[in-house]
């Protein structure tokens, strides 16, 4: 069963500086290592700023660009990572681990299969 | 012959279970139970088949033909000798974390509980169709995010085991609060909620809290004859008729309480047990010892703080040292926490009627008839009021707290 971990944070809990991004890094190496251990990882990506985000919709044959993400909310998607688990048991164990877990929530979503 | 009986309990839940996995995939077979039946008798067939134990078996699948329904006077000494693991599996997929509070209700009763989506319904008082809603949308979750229908790691067990505890205490508490006007299955509720706190208790036999919960519940249903007279209306604790009380349920629950306190594990629901015990044992000590009640309270909040745990501190206080401590304990408590909560009200107006204050109380009275809906208890509180209202002197009043 696959599970993906989308990983919602507080605007302002994204680390500004160089050093503090590498002061959080080993948590998510760890984190990474662990997921590897487990036979859980399959794929994982941290999404830039919401700043950078861009709306496309294309109702009724209508194009519209819009700045900024769809909703404007107090926590955004910050990451995800996708993973492979017995039961959603196990994948709540995956990402209570995960080191946003102590600051932000993690949605738990299973994959469909195509 | 029990034998039979015990094979057509297996397969029956067996059946359940394949329906739980099956059905929200594959919609729901038009007719449910007959679904059930023949499910059951399949898998006890292979069950049998599988056993090899001969030809004298297959007069027990005959016997299956008349397998007993899931709700009957013998059940519960059955209910003890069926296959654990697959109950108890299921009553802990039922009440996952992840399924929402209303679902797991429904669900539990359904799936281990047996009951009719039309039963739920209307012990829950709401449409029959908003339950089959509850009832597809959950198990199609169980389904598609995988939840297991197994017991969860040892690590996770006590927060798990305490989702399945208030599950049960939530079907009863609904069940306890129905009263004699209301429908039988509200009422029912009870005795399913006891009914599957026992079985759990006998499936997780180290488990002190589930122990303390099933003697709560007992405590409580003792005292169901005695609860409300002929026309429904509520009667007070301390206005009970205590021969009424059910001694053997008390039994019990004392007995459950003793095998909970060997564990030396203190928990919530086994101290709630002690705060009721303590009423049963006012029958024999011929007062309520509130002193000990306010301090078990304490000890209550000190695990499992709430502001209505305080409020019931607060009206022991009350009743042990008198009402002006119990009205400053009630003052301590932050009023935005029971703003809504109307036995906050009534607690505030009996302290005061108790202190002579009776304006006051019949204020604090009005505030909570403005807050409460169930028709027996406004005609409680009416009455309290008129009370407050002829100038009863309050040390008639004082009665109650011993």
């Amino acid at each position: 069963m696959k599970y993906m971990l989308l990983i919602y944070t507080p605007h302002d809990s994204r680390p500004t500086t160089p050093q503090e991004r590498a002061a959080t890094m080993p948590a998510w190496e760890a984190y990474g290592a662990e997921l590897r251990r487990r036979k859980a990882y399959i794929d994982a990506a941290p999404l830039a700023e919401t700043t950078s985000a861009t709306t496309v919709r294309a109702h009724d044959g209508k194009r519209t660009v819009t700045d900024g993400p769809f909703a404007e909310t107090k926590e955004w998607l910050g990451g995800y990572y996708i993973i492979d688990c017995a039961s959603l048991d196990a994948a709540i164990e995956a990402a209570a681990m995960c080191p946003a877990a102590k600051y932000g929530s993690i949605e738990v979503r299973p994959l469909v299969e195509m | 012959m029990l034998g039979d009986i015990e094979a057509a309990e297996d397969a029956i839940q067996d059946a359940y279970l394949v329906a739980l996995e099956r059905w929200p995939r594959e919609g729901h077979p038009k007719h449910a139970s007959a679904w059930i039946l023949t499910t059951a008798r399949h898998r006890a067939i292979d069950k049998l088949r599988r056993e090899r134990r001969g030809r004298e078996k297959a007069e027990r699948l005959a016997a299956l033909e008349f397998g007993a329904p899931p709700r009957d006077p013998f059940a519960e000494d059955r209910e003890m000798n069926v296959i654990p693991d697959d109950r108890l599996g299921l009553m802990f997929a039922c009440c996952h974390p992840g399924l929402g509070v209303e679902a797991r209700i429904a669900l539990t009763l359904r799936t281990l509980g047996g009951l009719s989506t039309e039963e739920i319904a209307e012990a829950f008082l709401v449409p029959s169709a908003t339950i089959a809603q509850r009832l597809v949308r959950v198990k199609r979750k169980i389904r598609d995010a995988a939840i297991p229908l197994d017991v969860p790691a040892p690590e996770r067990l006590p927060e798990r085991l305490a989702d399945v505890c208030s599950v049960l205490y939530l079907i009863f508490n609904e069940g306890y609060l129905a009263s004699a006007g209301d429908s039988l299955v509200r009422r029912d509720l009870c005795d399913e909620a006891i009914r599957l706190t026992r079985v759990l208790a006998h499936l997780m036999p180290q488990e002190p809290e589930v122990m303390g919960l099933l003697a709560l519940m007992l405590y409580h249903h003792s005292r169901r004859d005695a609860r409300s007279d002929s026309d429904g209306r509520l009667i007070p604790l301390a206005e009970q008729d205590r021969k009424l009380w059910d001694d053997t349920a008390i039994a019990e629950a004392s007995a459950f309480m003793e095998r909970a306190a060997r564990h030396q594990f203190e928990g919530p629901y086994q101290l709630q047990a002690a705060i009721a015990a303590e009423h049963a044992r006012a029958r024999e000590l011929g007062r309520v010892d509130w002193e000990r009640i306010a301090e078990l309270y304490a000890r209550l909040a000190a695990i499992a703080p709430s502001p209505i745990v305080d409020l019931n501190r607060a009206v022991a206080l009350g009743f042990a040292y008198g009402p002006l401590l119990g009205l400053a304990a009630l003052d301590a408590i932050d009023a935005r926490a029971l703003e809504t909560y109307h036995p906050a009200y009534v607690a505030r107006a009996d302290f005061l009627r108790r202190l002579g204050r009776e304006a006051e109380a019949r204020d604090a009275y009005a505030a909570a008839l403005a807050l409460t809906q169930n028709a027996r208890e406004r005609a409680f509180l009416e009455a309290k009021m008129l009370e407050a209202g002829a100038s009863v002197t309050p040390r008639d009043d004082e009665r109650d707290s011993r």
